[in-house]
């Protein structure tokens, strides 16, 4: 049962984690995510699903190493077995033949916007791809993105490959296109999302954000995700993870993110697994 | 004055109801070590021998699982204990379980013909004795099992419901399988009721014993997600739906989402299944609050403050909005909590939760109440008092007013109808709902209740989908 098949930094304190089973990879849609143990004292993380393989058996996640939970993942290999793999959970998202979808993937969320993108391709979309990283080393899947998109974007902090800068970037590479998007989708860090949100109200493009708030049960149980959407409360893991993220209270979003930061830390002194921390920092948030 | 002439009557009528041995208050606030220690034997001799073994037993038709009460009581009394617990197992497969959450001052000992001298028997802590007798006694004979049935049922939710549904069934020969959306079996009884209530070694035995029955049980499981019951359908002759009421409601006022609120089903499934009290050498963390408040009057705000305190609060507070006399907890439940320092805010009802700069709780607006006239359900409605608001300092509030089913499966299975309140359809007497070989029962039925009720609808379940498995009359 949830056997890892491969396991392997795809670049610094990125990991790609292949996982056997059957059941989920029969069953999961982009936009969908799991839920995942990496032992019997883990805490239950919910991550993004970037990849599957129904033939197979196999779904692919790829995730940052941030902290005590996800450090237990990064040292795992070949031929072990997780405690918990549990899914698919949440809404897919909706793929239809809106025209032209712009896809912005940051942080893991490269990973977990590729099957979005894909799907919207096959559904008749143009796709624009914007990937942003801090650095061209931190950039994965450039590639992969390249033969689905039919244009593609990528900012990085220092310069090093594309545009310098950050999202904020966001609205000169909107302006440059023929004609502007007929939606966008961010996954990536709250940063990210929230940002790009803040760009794209002004220009009135209807934005989808994938939320990952703190989980444990992760089908509506526990309510520890919960976000306000419009005003209305809302679940991330039954009535998300996509929300418009014009909607979202961001503020409150970000502070529920980060309520067990200085936990975080202890537990991670205390059990001190191999890994370095990420130190940026933004992408913890 | 009669005793006097008749000394043989005298002595026969024990009026001694014995006490639960229990750890201290000043002991247990600081432990998560199970509060009530249970009988010794001398206890539990004392106690079955105050049972009249009445001729027409009441107590039986206050069990919602129907136990010969006297039944095992008389075999206390003759210290044939193996032959105790099997007569409880006839009917209860729950009984460690049964013996110390179930409400038995209003089921089986509130018919007690002794109540009205007001010394009941004390028929839950003789079963709990039992239960733990057969425990430490080892492995038991497993009762025998008819043929096979060559007939496979699924069950959904590993809680009280599911698991008595399992165990029936399997007995009568059918194949069993449960499917558990969490990490561990045993739904609320592991997740919701703490360690010092229920122990969860407790649980876990009572889990492997329908295992060892020949029950599988997969966890990691979401019925509705991984696999609808439609698709269940195709390999399974009958489904059960023992999901239990898992969707937290919140007072919806404002400030409810700043951290350092929490649902109880959150607070309670952080510190129980994820076994949060043992931060940082377990790896979900958990706050140290030190004011905490806890609204809401049930066994979950009972266990929410008790559990607050235990964690090193300072003060845990209920905040109810009737009085004492209203709290739904069980009585037992609340004088334990009194002991061991819980504060008590009746008549209060909180407004609005206030922030600090960085989004976590500060203070709590709440507003005085008073009792007005009788509602539906025959208690006083609370009443606001105008212009009573006032503040009080708290760093966390745990909400623990209740649940709704989850809507998980319902919602991903056409035909399935609900109620206005997001219960299943389901017949009261066989738990049938309305799709084809589907039935249901406990909390997603009945709303938020009772582990025996839970029991007792799978009980009256198992003997329909026997039938139909049987006869193919549904």
């Amino acid at each position: 049962m949830n056997k890892v098949i491969e396991r392997t930094m795809i670049v610094p304190n990125m990991h790609l984690l292949e996982i056997e089973t059957p059941e989920i990879a029969s069953k999961i849609k982009p936009g969908q995510f799991i839920i995942v143990r990496a032992n019997d004292e883990g805490e239950r993380i919910p991550l993004s699903v970037a990849d599957w393989n129904s033939e197979k058996g196999t779904i692919t996640i790829v995730f940052m190493e941030v902290g005590a939970s996800t450090g237990a993942l990064a040292c795992l290999q070949a031929g072990d077995e997780l405690a918990t793999c549990v899914g698919p959970l949440g809404n897919e998202t909706q793929i239809a033949n809106y025209g032209t979808v712009l896809c912005i993937g940051g942080c893991y969320g490269i990973g977990s916007i590729y099957p979005v993108a894909r799907a919207l391709k096959e559904a008749g979309n143009q796709i624009i791809t914007v990937l942003e990283a801090r650095s061209s080393y931190l950039l994965y899947w450039v590639k992969k993105f390249a033969t689905l998109s039919n244009k593609i974007f990528n900012i990085t902090r220092d310069g090093s490959l594309g545009m310098k800068g950050h999202i904020n970037r966001l609205t000169e590479i909107i302006n440059s296109l023929p004609k502007p998007p007929d939606r966008i989708i961010v996954n990536g860090c709250t940063y990210l999302m929230a940002h790009a949100s803040e760009l794209t109200r002004e220009l009135g493009i209807t934005t989808l954000v994938n939320l990952n708030p703190i989980m444990i049960d992760g089908t509506g149980m526990c309510g520890v995700c919960r976000v306000t959407v419009a005003d209305q409360r809302k679940f991330a893991c039954v009535d998300g993870p996509e929300f418009n993220g014009h909607e979202v209270d961001w503020k409150e979003f970000l502070a529920r993110r980060k309520a067990y930061m200085n936990e975080e830390t202890l537990f991670f002194r205390k059990s001190a697994p191999k890994p370095a921390v990420h130190k940026e920092g933004k992408c913890q948030a | 004055m009669n005793d006097e002439k008749n000394p043989e009557k005298q002595s026969k009528i024990d009026l001694n109801r014995r006490d639960m041995p229990k750890q201290s208050p000043e002991m247990r606030s600081h432990n998560f070590n199970e509060v009530a220690l249970g009988y010794t034997l001398e206890d539990a001799l004392g106690e079955a021998k105050r049972c009249l073994q009445c001729k027409k037993p009441r107590c039986v038709t206050g069990c919602p699982v129907e136990i010969d009460i006297p039944g095992f009581i008389s075999c206390i009394v003759r210290k044939d204990f193996s032959a105790g617990i099997k007569k409880i197992k006839e009917k209860n497969c729950l009984p460690a379980v049964c013996g110390r959450v179930c409400p038995q001052e209003s089921q089986c000992e509130s018919q007690c013909i002794l109540k009205n001298k007001g010394a009941e028997v004390a028929i839950g802590r003789l079963e709990r004795f039992l239960a733990d007798w057969g425990a430490s006694a080892g492995k038991a004979d497993l009762p025998p099992k008819a043929k096979p049935s060559g007939k496979k049922v699924a069950i959904v939710g590993s809680g009280p419901a599911g698991i008595t549904v399992a165990g029936d069934l399997i007995l009568l020969g059918h194949e069993v399988t449960i499917f558990e959306a969490l990490h561990k079996a045993g739904g609320v009884l592991v997740y919701g009721i703490p360690e010092f209530r229920l122990p969860k070694a407790i649980v876990a035995r009572e889990v492997e014993y329908v295992k060892s029955l020949g029950v599988k049980v997969f966890t990691d499981y979401v019925v509705g997600k991984t696999r609808s019951i439609d698709e269940l359908l195709k390999d399974f002759d009958a489904i059960f739906i023992g999901t239990g009421a898992g969707l937290p409601w919140f007072l919806d006022i404002p400030g409810e989402n700043l951290n350092g609120v929490y649902s109880a089903n959150e607070y309670l499934t952080r510190m129980n299944l994820m076994k949060g009290y043992l931060f940082p050498n377990s790896a979900t963390p958990i706050k140290n609050h030190k004011k905490v408040a806890v609204v809401g009057g049930g066994n979950v705000a009972m266990d929410s403050a008790r559990t607050a305190l235990r964690m090193g609060a300072d003060e845990a507070h209920i905040v109810y909005r009737r009085s004492h006399a209203e709290l739904p907890a069980r009585l037992e439940e609340s004088e334990n909590a009194e002991e061991e320092g819980v504060i008590f805010d009746m008549l209060t009802l909180p407004v609005r939760y206030i922030g600090d700069e960085n989004g976590w709780l500060k203070e709590i607006e709440c507003i005085k109440m008073e009792l007005g006239e009788p509602d539906a359900s025959g208690r006083r409605t609370p009443v606001e008092i105008p212009n009573s608001n006032f503040r009080i300092e708290m760093d966390a509030a745990i909400c623990a007013v209740g649940n709704s089913p989850n809507p998980l499966v319902p919602s991903t299975t056409p035909g399935l109808d609900t109620t206005r309140r997001g219960t299943l359809v389901a017949d009261q007497e066989t738990g049938k709902t309305t799709r084809d070989c589907v039935w249901a029962g406990g909390d997603i039925v009945t709303g938020a209740a009772t582990v025996i009720l839970a029991m007792g609808a799978g009980r009256k379940a198992a003997r329909s989908i026997h039938e139909y498995l049987t006869t193919g009359k549904q």
